[in-house]
């Protein structure tokens, strides 16, 4: 028997709830990259220009440590309203288990809450630091973000592989040890998964706002550093990434069968089996109709063998299979053709500089690199939907099912429309003034830290009034 | 004291720096959304506008704080109130949202229409918001939150007088406490008026706050008896620490006395959310779910507690280092190499403070 269509699943929350925890995860996993590897590259672009006394290398890293602050203020909103998702939408979830994995949440708005204030460090003290210690100051902030991505990957992680506990004979959590919780066996190739893909993301996009205006003839020292800075990093940590994704997927292959038989589309067990590249899935016969099949390539991905016995959908009992095979098929096969675009764009960069110690100059090359940013994003959102959709009808894995942790209030839908129509007003603000942002430096305004959040407070924002209360007022002082 | 009582008086703390901070937040944009027409609204705007950017949603960490703690340390509690209280918690998270996106909007909107549509806005979200916290806090002391999923009546819990009026009575106490803040922001900047402006209305939401806490009181002696005898028996020195701390900011704001202002303010609500606590003690859900049947283990509570010394060991010092960059002198620029000038022990600065008005305001 096929599984049940998720829109005649009960509880009627079910679909609505997950739809809004995609929205809002899908949005604020934007910022993520920005946050955890942008600091990074602000640094590396502050340590060239003390080093080297370089005045451009300064004016980048100081424009960008703007930027951070104000994609940090939109992160610290849309991640609020995901500790409260974790309430309102998963009750069963958090009222049951958050005494095993609540902890590692605790650890990252700790390390939040750490970057804001080193942030603002940052910003302050472009002008009331000796540049050195600023630096220094500003050193710390990647490795913070980094305690932040990995305690939040641990809690995705535990969903995955859980550990840490025990189920009494009436589901009753009993013998917790958050430590084996928080080091479960999914945390090291997830962390490290991630964290790449937040380089990766991070470094194309950067790169390709300065590859956009050198596409419009802005060639200077400027754009040259803003592209080179980022898209060097990110082109050498691309082939790691490419390992480190399939390590990942081997894990996946021996931890969780059901996830990666739907990642690959596996129908039938068995040795041998192909590579099908896309195609559609019919969970009703488990077949699949079109797409390109490549055989015994996924049983040798699996396992280095052709004769690697590969579990298939038709293994998992019906209403244990991953609700939309085709989604996390989809996605798997964009993300894996995304990367190895990523890795032809790298190893292009990585002669072309060897060679003449520039940015390549092939006009192919600048339209795919002012691409990249995009694509390397679309990657990781597909990543988190083969990570999420495909650990489906799960919400920790073999524990506890997604349709016993929903809420039982009503309304969902009502909410779900609502966080749309607001998360498209959030994202057209951050876009808008991150332009004007951008606007305003291409017209030669001054970098003025008082503008940028986190900022130092602006000295005198408001305009003496002219009125003979002027006098008043001092002497009420 | 138990671990988990230990837990709940930190989950409290929580709630306290939230209500000090993060509630004033709302409090401005609740003075941005009644500052009056584009003209005379103007000057207290950009007031209000230039004290919030530099903290722009970092005080929402506070909340995040007491929310990951109920979900760790008290998760049927927390499992209840998300389900029961689900519209005004989902209402309350909206209107932060809101207020974010309304922000970043009026920040550049090269129009002013457009940045005047994104004003009101943020004014909405921030009224929006603090108001449905009084509501889940009134819909729990009133005892209406029972355990389970969705197990209390998903409307009456939180729309009731008692309730209403808390959620008043959280809205008027974050204008008030802003109100004090934005004298201390004018004040500091010497900036003629404003100061006198906000004194006016820190003592009007000041006296509103009052007038609805007695309200409020009266309500739950109407609606949940004994809570009120606990409120009265229990918390009396607390409410008297409160109204000690309003009749001192008034004395204080008459006088025209801006030293000591926002602290006795921040002492007042800090005051009256203790007095909620010693008045719930020992209940997690009055009068259904106490604080040891609701804990998690005591292996989890250790853990918490432990990560709760750590991280102030990390998050003091910053904070310290932040606030003294804060109060110290911008050293200038020099424009070909975009390098800080000047002498480096905070003394002189060779950009007169003037001239940084005019580097400030350039965008």
């Amino acid at each position: 028997m096929a599984p049940v269509p998720l829109w005649l699943a009960e509880p009627a929350q079910l679909l609505p709830a997950r739809e809004q925890m995609a929205t809002t995860l899908m949005f604020h996993i934007i910022f993520v990259p920005i946050g955890v590897a942008l600091p990074a590259f602000i640094l590396i672009a502050n340590y060239k220009g003390l080093r080297n006394n370089d005045g451009v290398a300064l004016t980048l890293a100081r424009r960008w440590s703007h930027a951070l602050g104000l994609t940090f203020a939109v992160g610290a909103a849309s991640g609020t309203v995901l500790s409260f998702e974790m309430g309102l939408l998963w009750p069963g979830l958090t009222g049951r288990f958050g005494q095993v994995f609540g902890l590692p949440f605790a650890i990252e708005g700790v390390a939040f809450f750490l970057e804001a204030i080193l942030v603002a460090i940052y910003i302050f003290g472009w002008r009331r630091l000796r540049p050195w210690t600023h630096f220094w100051l500003g050193l710390p902030i990647p490795f913070v973000s980094m305690a932040g991505a990995l305690s939040i990957i641990s809690a995705n992680a535990w969903m995955n592989m859980p550990a840490g506990f025990t189920l009494g004979p009436n589901g009753q959590v009993t013998n917790i040890d958050p430590g084996a919780a928080i080091l479960n066996k999914a945390l090291p190739y997830e962390f490290a998964h991630f964290i790449l893909a937040a380089y990766l993301a991070a470094g194309f996009t950067l790169a390709s706002i300065y590859v956009v205006g050198w596409l419009r003839g802005r060639r200077d020292r400027y754009h040259r550093l803003g592209i080179l800075i980022p898209f060097t990093i990110a082109a050498v940590l691309t082939p790691i990434q490419f390992v480190v994704g399939d390590r990942a997927a081997i894990a996946i292959f021996q931890d969780q069968p059901a996830k990666f038989a739907a990642m690959e589309v596996v129908t039938t067990s068995g040795t041998n089996q192909a590579e099908i590249l896309y195609g559609r899935y019919d969970s009703a016969t488990n077949t699949v109709a079109g797409g390109v099949s490549i055989p015994g390539l996924d049983s040798w991905l699996a396992g280095g063998s052709t004769s690697t016995y590969v579990p298939g959908l038709d293994s998992i009992a019906a209403n244990d299979r991953p609700s939309n095979v085709n989604i996390v098929h989809w996605a798997f096969d964009t993300m894996v053709g995304i990367a190895t675009l990523l890795i032809l764009l790298a190893l292009w960069f990585a002669i072309a500089y060897w060679r003449r110690r520039d940015v390549p100059h092939s006009r192919i090359f600048l339209w795919c690199a002012a691409g990249a940013g995009v694509l390397t994003y679309v990657a990781v959102e597909a990543g988190w939907i083969v990570t999420e959709v495909g650990r489906q009808p799960w919400i920790v894995y073999n524990v506890l099912r997604t349709s016993d942790a929903v809420t039982h209030a009503g309304g969902i839908w009502v909410s779900f429309t609502l966080v749309l129509l607001l998360y498209l007003l959030l994202a057209i603000g951050t876009v808008m003034v991150l332009r004007a942002m951008s606007r305003r430096w291409r017209q030669g305004v001054p970098t003025a830290d008082e503008d940028a959040v986190y900022g130092p407070r602006p000295d005198v924002a408001v305009e003496p009034a002219d009125t003979p209360a002027t006098s008043s007022a001092r002497a009420e002082r | 004291m138990t671990l988990a009582t230990i837990t709940a008086a930190v989950m409290m703390l929580g709630i306290t720096l939230y209500a000090c901070t993060g509630i004033a937040d709302y409090g401005a944009g609740f003075w941005d959304l009644t500052a009056g027409g584009r003209e005379p609204g103007r000057r207290p705007r950009q007031l209000i506008d230039a004290a919030i950017t530099p903290v722009w949603e970092a005080n929402h960490v506070w909340l995040i704080f007491t929310l990951v703690l109920c979900w760790t340390a008290f998760g049927p509690a927390f499992a209840s109130i998300m389900t029961t209280l689900f519209i005004p918690l989902a209402a309350a998270a909206f209107g932060i949202v809101l207020r974010a996106a309304s922000f970043a909007m009026s920040k550049d909107a090269a129009r002013a229409r457009a940045r005047h549509v994104a004003g009101w806005l943020f004014g909405v979200g921030s009224i929006v918001t603090p108001f449905c916290f009084g509501l889940v806090v009134g819909a729990i002391i009133t005892g209406r939150v029972p355990v389970g999923n969705a197990a209390g009546n998903e409307v009456s819990s939180w729309w009731n007088v008692t309730s209403i009026v808390v959620g008043l009575l959280v809205v008027g106490l974050g204008a008030f406490v802003a109100a004090v803040y934005l004298i201390a922001e004018a004040n500091k900047r010497g900036i003629a008026e404003l100061p006198r402006y906000f004194r006016r209305r820190a003592i009007a939401a000041g006296a509103a706050a009052l007038v609805l806490g007695v309200i409020a009181l009266v309500t739950l002696l109407a609606e949940q008896r004994q809570m009120f005898d606990r409120v009265v028996s229990r918390s009396w020195l607390l409410i008297v620490l409160g109204l000690v701390a309003l009749a001192a900011v008034f004395w204080l704001a008459v006088r025209g006395t801006v030293r000591g202002l926002r602290l006795v303010a921040g002492v007042g609500v800090a005051a009256l959310v203790w007095a909620w606590a010693v008045a719930q003690y020992p209940y997690l859900l009055p009068f259904s779910l106490t604080i040891k049947a609701g804990a998690a283990p005591s292996v989890t509570l250790g853990w918490i507690l432990g990560w709760f010394v750590v991280s102030l060991l990390l998050v003091v010092p910053a904070l310290i280092l932040l606030f003294v960059l804060d109060q110290r002198a911008d050293l200038g620029e020099d424009p070909t190499t975009s390098r800080p000038t000047g002498d480096f022990d905070g003394v002189a600065s060779p950009i007169p403070r003037s001239r940084r008005a005019d580097l400030g305001t350039g965008g």
